[in-house]
């Protein structure tokens, strides 16, 4: 007896803090600040954490409360930073960012055992395979978030650098004597 | 005092040394030995690469298909020569990173046997789209260095109507003299390449351009155009870079290309005679592109001339050919020294863009050491698309690519001419040709993002989907198992009323 009267009031305690959050989230609804949403949009999404804040988010939440500098996604580069402080009217200091070295991961058909871990977890379908069957990594679609590194169990999944080739190669920044004493001061 | 008033009909340009005395007044060799091997890389032109339609192993004869072009902007490759395929593979590509890419290896068995072809009659007999068809499956592509599949600019050409056809014969280039030597010796033959032109286009007016230092070519080229009225040579100012398409369009025609347009939109094409050379012997001759007239020269060249060698010959035999000291070497360059590529070793192969290969010395190269801006603005004066390059290289300093595409970075030709007036020796051009790289690396970048924010969604949806295909699963389970103890129970008390 005692227990379903406890089962009933906690039930309809549930329902009726339920229903008043229901009409709280209803009637008290915060619209959030559409710039959110577009910086939100130009944010990577992929919600590696590397800025310090738990996803993109709570990154892009304070950047437009400005705690933040526009540097403050790596994955994104100086490209990106260049696009935030246009948006947002910042100042922007490029000479600290570091561009992204562009990751792709790679199986190793050695030790691969088909666990089929690794595909569930990768957020563009970048792997392909099936169980028992050696999973291959289409590097076009690899945005490099290392998710399939942490739960593959034989360690075949890993970064590695992209190739470069005739399709990607660069000129690269011509660096002399005078820029490497000037840098970051005023332009000549 | 009129001069003051009227538009100035070149911009910007500089005048370096012409240094082409050491091969401009020997003939052009064309004893070359045959190689042993040849490395034929399948992209040799603007486009897509070529798609390789031989084996290994295959026996092949001179001029004949070995890869087909594929897609609208591509060009053939054929055998330069007569031979068996040893191989079809990645190796290094005349490119300053020599990096490699996909080329046919060519086993050459010393009889250089042609492969033949059917000749027309009289070519004038044919429709302008089988000249076009022709030059095409001859794979031409523009020999001046940019490499533009002629064919397709053929078609442009008769879809735009030309009204003039102008024939780059300007070579500025320093040391250089491969244009002019063709036009020396085989100005008939480059005249009836431009009338080919002209009909594969039904255009009726062609101009050939060619710099005041090269008296000998133009007079040859003047009395080889002499018995048709429709093409008219005439001699330009020799002004680093006059041979810019848009350049030489501004002073031949008086017409300003627009920013974003190509010259056909405003009635003009160019050509350079070295294709129109190439025209010729594809048509006449039913020959295609299998060998180049390439200038061999700089400070370490023993024996500096004009040479015409098989595509894909390693610049190495090339320069043992021309008796260079690769002691003294200190830079070796591939086309001229203002716009040419430096390569890191000689062992890649010439390919249809190489106009010419340098083996310099060390008292040829610019001094690099590099001092502050003087803000003396002698890059603003010299550049021909109007630029202004001090300002652009310091946004670029300091990484701000947009503001230095808003001051015109898309519409820098890589001439170098500021790198080369300026006094400080700061590296403009270079810093032009880093920004662009970079520019297009962002453009993919941001490509990317936008395809793996698609990929996303899409997993997103599907895993949306399984979730609630597998509650519905779930339910109907549910209901299928409360329907059957029913009927359980149903019998069960149907029998117990029994």
């Amino acid at each position: 007896m005692y227990v379903l009267s406890a089962i009933f009031w906690l039930t309809l305690l549930g329902l009726m803090l339920g229903l008043l959050l229901g009409i709280a989230a209803k009637y008290l609804k915060v619209e959030s600040s559409p710039i959110l949403d577009e910086i939100e949009s130009l944010l990577p999404g992929s919600q590696c954490g590397q800025c310090g804040f738990p996803g993109c988010r709570p990154a892009a939440e304070a950047l437009v409360d400005g705690l933040v500098p526009a540097t403050i996604c790596p994955p994104g580069g100086s490209a990106l930073a260049e696009q935030l402080a246009a948006m947002l009217g910042l100042d922007l200091d490029l000479s600290s960012v570091k561009e992204p070295e562009l990751l792709v991961a790679r199986v190793s058909e050695d030790t691969c055992t088909g666990c089929t871990r690794c595909f569930k977890v990768c957020p563009t379908d970048a792997i392909v395979g099936a169980p028992k069957q050696i999973h291959a990594v289409v590097a076009d679609a690899c945005i490099a978030c290392k998710k399939c590194v942490e739960v593959c169990p034989t360690e075949c999944l890993q970064m590695h650098p992209v190739e470069v080739t005739l399709r990607n190669w660069r000129w690269t920044k011509p660096m002399s004597q005078f820029d490497q004493s000037q840098q970051g001061s005023a332009l000549c | 005092m009129l001069d003051f008033f009227i538009k100035p009909r070149v911009r910007g340009g500089v005048h370096p040394e012409a240094r082409k005395e050491n091969t401009a007044d020997e003939n052009i060799v064309t004893n070359f030995p045959i190689p042993k091997t040849l490395y034929i890389p399948l992209q040799q032109h603007v486009g897509k690469p070529a798609e390789p339609l031989i084996r290994v192993g295959d026996k092949v004869l001179k001029g004949q298909l070995l890869a087909y072009s594929q897609g609208l902007i591509s060009a053939p490759v054929h055998a330069p020569s007569s031979g068996i395929i040893l191989d079809v593979n990645d190796y290094p590509a005349p490119h300053p990173s020599a990096l490699p890419i996909r080329m046919i290896v060519l086993e050459t068995d010393g009889l250089d046997e042609w492969f033949t072809s059917p000749i027309p009659d009289d070519p004038f007999q044919l429709t302008p789209e089988d000249i076009s068809l022709r030059v095409g499956a001859a794979g031409i592509v523009g020999l001046g260095g940019a490499t533009f599949p002629t064919a397709v600019k053929l078609n442009m050409g008769r879809e735009n109507q030309i009204d003039t056809l102008i024939i780059n014969g300007s070579e500025c280039e320093p040391y250089l003299s491969c244009d002019d030597r063709l036009m020396q010796e085989r100005a008939e033959k480059i005249i009836d390449g431009v009338r080919l032109m002209l009909h594969g286009m039904e255009s009726h007016h062609a101009v050939v351009a060619i710099e005041d230092n090269k008296p000998l070519a133009f007079a040859a080229m003047q009395i080889a155009a002499k018995p048709y009225s429709s093409i008219e040579v005439m001699q330009i100012p020799t002004q680093y870079p006059m041979g810019w398409d848009r350049q030489l369009i501004r002073y031949v025609t008086g017409k300003e290309v627009p920013v974003g347009c190509r010259s056909s939109e405003i009635g003009v094409t160019i050509h350079n005679v070295g294709t129109a050379h190439a025209v010729h012997k594809a048509i006449r001759y039913g020959q295609a592109l299998v060998n180049r007239v390439v200038t061999v020269s700089g400070g370490a060249v023993g024996k500096p001339m004009n040479v015409e060698v098989p595509l894909g010959t390693l610049i190495s035999e090339v320069f043992a050919f021309c008796e260079v000291n690769l002691e003294d070497t200190a830079r070796i360059v591939m086309g001229g020294p203002m716009m040419g590529d430096s390569l890191p070793h000689a062992g890649l192969p010439t390919v249809k863009a190489t106009s010419g290969v340098l083996a310099l010395t060390k008292s040829e190269l610019k001094s690099s050491e590099v001092q502050p801006c003087i803000r003396c603005a002698a890059c603003v004066t010299v550049c021909p698309a109007g630029l202004r390059p001090l300002d652009m290289a310091n946004n670029i300093r300091v990484n701000q690519l947009d503001a230095a595409v808003d001051l015109g970075l898309k519409d820098c030709i890589s001439c170098g001419c500021c790198s080369y007036i300026c006094p400080s020796n700061i590296p403009l051009v270079q810093f032009f040709k880093y920004a662009s790289g970079e520019i297009v690396a962002r453009q993919q970048a941001q490509h990317k993002s936008e395809q793996t924010k698609r990929l996303m969604d899409d997993r997103n949806a599907r895993m949306e989907r399984i979730a609630k295909q597998q509650e519905e699963d779930e339910k109907a389970r549910i209901a299928a198992k409360a329907e059957r103890e029913r009927l359980k129970a149903e019998q069960a008390s149907q029998e117990s009323l029994a």
